[in-house]
């Protein structure tokens, strides 16, 4: 879902540059100081597992592609605020040395995977485990977040292009929520799998306070 | 640096070493929507910035699969250093 250079107009990725930046700004403003020295290596292992899963697509059939993104995973472990700093630092990255995502659309990507990403995730994980209580919640919250957050990350991409005068928005909104949609459920197995996975090995991990 | 730290780095690093280089090739959700829709044209030739190394591919390696798995490996690494150190400031004094 990297936004390319050439898809969005100076307007739209120059509002959504700043607004990232105003994020980013707040995230590392929440999280100063509040960093302990367990976290700072699992920020590291978290990261780079994002990374790396976000390289291995997978089909979906129709010729079609997805990939693991990781802003429900990160904000679950970590908390919102960090999930945001990771993903951020994943995207900047990804744009800078692998030239995937556009440096004008930087700030799009971030807007996009690294914030509504996070938030959607994190909120809908919340909620999710308040209205059903023990493991099951874990588990339902896991993969309902995972799937809302690469669905709503989508839907916002799509609104993106359509004020960008790219694509309408009727054409461009049914398209990225269809296809988004099907890889959201990629999405929420294997988030599901790596939170099982810990919760088994190290619940620790997840007790862990977030940020 | 505790165990399952270095575990987990080396898991990350070790998927995208050995599972990058058959990641599908196929269009993500995205570019799809782009082709589909016929918008794919307006992000040709539009690249800002040229890169170290462009789509994934470490330069001066000729095997396109073992050129993707140093891409992978090497960014990994890059990724796990960078928000160490970020980390590393971020942290309780």
């Amino acid at each position: 879902m990297h936004i390319p250079d050439g898809f969005l107009d100076t307007k739209t990725w120059a509002v959504l540059s700043a607004v990232s930046l105003t994020g980013v700004s707040l995230a590392i403003r929440k999280i100063n100081k509040k960093v302990d020295d367990k976290q700072v290596p699992v920020m590291g292992v978290v990261a780079a597992f994002i990374f790396a899963a976000q390289m291995l697509n997978f089909p979906i059939g129709g010729g079609t592609s997805g990939h693991f993104m990781g802003a429900a995973f990160a904000a679950i472990i970590m908390g919102p605020w960090m999930s945001l700093l990771i993903m951020t630092t994943v995207l900047i990255v990804q744009c800078l040395v692998f030239q995937d995502g556009g440096l004008t659309a930087l700030g799009a990507n971030i807007f996009n995977m690294g914030i509504i990403g996070p938030v959607i995730g994190f909120t809908t994980y919340k909620i999710v485990r308040q209205l059903i209580p023990g493991k099951n919640g874990i588990i339902a919250g896991t993969f309902t977040a995972a799937w809302f957050s690469i669905v709503l990350a989508a839907t916002f991409c799509a609104v993106e292009l359509a004020i960008s005068g790219t694509v309408p928005l009727t054409a461009a909104l049914p398209a990225m929520i269809s296809i988004h949609s099907v890889i959201g459920i990629i999405e929420g197995l294997i988030t599901l799998t790596m939170i099982s996975y810990l919760l088994k090995v190290r619940p620790d991990i997840i007790d862990m306070q977030k940020v | 640096m505790n165990k399952f730290v270095l575990i987990g780095l080396a898991v990350a690093v070790g998927l995208a070493i050995l599972l990058s280089p058959f990641a599908s090739p196929s269009p993500d959700g995205l570019e799809k929507v782009a082709e589909i829709k016929s918008f794919f044209y307006k992000s040709e030739g539009k690249n800002v910035l040229n890169t170290l190394i462009p789509d994934y591919l470490f330069p001066g390696i000729k095997n396109e699969r073992i050129a993707t798995a140093a891409a992978g490996g090497f960014g990994t690494l890059l990724v796990f250093i960078t928000i160490y150190g970020i980390g590393l400031l971020l942290k309780k004094k």
